[in-house]
């Protein structure tokens, strides 16, 4: 079950039939994304496996499974950029336990965005989630 | 009279589309895409003349051995060798170059030694001079470029001390397009007693080359960007040198006789040419150099001229577009960085939804990249089918990527 932000991300791209605007939208989101310090643009918080640089900061508050799971992020490539506030809205606010639980790929794949990106912006895609889900199991 | 569409015709891919949309295909230079005659061949190859070359004595052997060793043949006249036997078959320029580095090079430098590179090389022709910096303790000296990415020929020479043992150079810059004067540095160097390997990756693809008139000791070319398959090319090293090479791989193919202390190994090329080659592969390739001499390199040349001059009168003319390179006579590549961030995949990705190819990278030149000031950047690539329709579709591609990116 994906947060409210999620589901909201879904209607709104069920209006945007068509490939521009989807893209304008994901890139809009990212440009609302705050950037990172330099201090946290670091190889502990990169990701490796895309084709452009990724950062992905996690911020666990609370104990165990019932803490809750947030992360903010940054990428050089805007389009990228609009990824990660869209796994924001996916992610941000769960319990990790939740966190632990959700289908990455199939929630996205509710966007038709998926189809939309190259396979090797698609793995890079995969390579956040895998971060998520790695900050996710050591919470 | 060149007929751009007759020769769109001969590539079957042009055909379909991508995205929804006609493929523009600008990524010439990361690798170039086949006529018929090419698929034709290697499918005849396999299906009606195939068995291991150089080996048997039945009929098949024979005639696979006088189609692949026919190659040699038709890649010394593409290159304006007069004895083929200075044309070694390679699997691509990296394999050709690794081979001028173990064969010819690690043999005979001593630490100290120096290697002049201009800082546009391609990391083929890098990073093999960097084991022998790492292994053997050769300096390697950098030769900048231009401010319009040029390289001064001369620049080249001054680099040359009396410790360079060679000096490796492009003859046509892979992400700036920029056409080297290597006739020049060849000169300039053989008097100063260094020898020259130029990396015609680019180069033979989109000029009429002639080796002999370069005089260079090596000149590599690859296959896959002569509209020939993966996994061909050649390296025309001058019988000289040659003589001088030990060889590198070591296998079937290459030798004389094997015995349990004692090895002797066949007479150039063969002594470098280890193992099954790729037998197709270069019978595609020889099917790819004739369709270009069919058409004529100086009409391909005059073509992709014209493309050039057009896609840099359109690209000029964006005035939120940075094109790097602007050498006098480049070739028709073009690499660019757009105003207020975006990045190179950003506008890659957002191409691509319009059917337009081209590469965003490092375009594997590092030390190039490190020298313009850029992480990355996208590069549009002309070749011999490419048509200044196309050069209006990337530009309105463009235009979206700037609405879009921003």
């Amino acid at each position: 079950m994906a947060r409210p932000d999620f589901e909201e991300l879904v209607d709104t791209f069920a209006f945007l039939d068509d490939w521009e605007e989807r893209y304008r939208h994901v890139i809009d989101m990212g440009r609302a994304l705050p950037p990172l310090d330099e201090a946290e643009r670091v190889p502990a918080t990169k990701v490796e496996g895309c084709a452009s640089q990724v950062w992905l900061v996690p911020e666990i508050e609370g104990e165990g499974t019932a803490a809750t799971l947030k992360f903010r992020g940054e990428s050089d490539a805007m389009i990228v950029k609009g990824l990660i506030a869209v796994l924001q809205t996916l992610y941000n606010g769960l319990t990790v336990a939740e966190a632990r639980d959700v289908d990455a790929q199939a929630e996205l794949a509710r966007l038709s965005l998926h189809d939309h990106l190259s396979s090797q912006r698609s793995n890079g895609l995969k390579a956040m989630v895998a971060r998520i889900q790695e900050i996710a199991a050591r919470a | 009279m060149y007929d751009v569409q007759r020769i769109r015709a001969d590539f079957p891919i042009l055909a379909r589309e991508v995205n929804g949309k006609p493929l523009t295909y600008l990524d010439n230079g990361a690798s170039a895409q086949k006529p018929q005659a090419v698929i034709d061949a290697v499918t005849r190859g396999y299906a009606e003349e195939y068995s291991n070359v150089h080996r048997g004595l039945h009929t098949l052997s024979n005639l696979s051995t006088e189609r692949y060793e026919a190659v040699r043949g038709t890649i010394a006249r593409f290159l304006g060798a007069a004895d083929e036997r200075e044309i070694v078959f390679t699997s691509g320029t990296t394999e050709g170059i690794n081979l001028v580095c173990y064969g010819w090079a690690m043999p005979r430098i001593e630490p100290g030694d120096e290697i002049v590179l201009s800082v546009m090389e391609h990391h083929a022709n890098i990073v093999p001079w960097h084991f022998l910096r790492e292994r053997h303790g050769a300096v390697l000296k950098w030769v900048e470029t231009e401010p319009d990415g040029s390289l001064d020929p001369q620049a080249v020479i001054d680099a040359i001390g009396p410790r360079t043992r060679l000096v490796a150079v492009t003859h046509m810059s892979n992400v700036l397009g920029t056409v080297v004067d290597v006739a020049a540095i060849v000169k300039g160097a053989h008097d100063k007693g260094a020898a020259v390997l130029v990396d015609g990756s680019q180069a033979a693809v989109h000029l009429p080359v002639d080796v002999d008139a370069i005089g260079a000791d090596f000149y590599a070319v690859t296959g896959h960007k002569l509209y020939g398959p993966s996994g061909s090319g050649a390296i025309h090293i001058r019988r000289e040198r040659m003589d001088e090479m030990r060889p590198f791989m070591g296998g079937g193919d290459m030798i004389r006789e094997v015995h349990r202390d004692e090895v002797t190994y066949a007479e150039p090329p063969m002594k470098f040419e280890a193992g099954t080659p790729g037998i197709v592969q270069q019978i595609g390739l020889g099917a790819a150099l004739d369709y270009m001499m069919g058409l004529g390199m100086e009409n391909i040349a005059a073509h992709e001229a014209s493309l050039r001059d057009y896609a840099r009168e359109r690209l000029h003319g964006l005035n939120w577009l940075k094109v790097h390179g602007d050498a006098p006579g480049k070739g028709a590549i073009f690499s660019f960085t757009m105003a207020g961030g975006a990045h190179p995949h950003d506008i890659s990705t957002i191409l691509d939804k319009k059917g337009v190819a081209v590469r965003a990278g490092h375009h594997c030149a590092g030390p190039l990249m490190d020298h313009l000031g850029e992480t990355a950047t996208c590069r549009a690539s002309f070749g011999l089918y490419n048509t200044t329709g196309e050069v209006d579709t990337l530009v309105e591609a463009l235009e979206l990527c700037h609405d879009l990116l921003g």
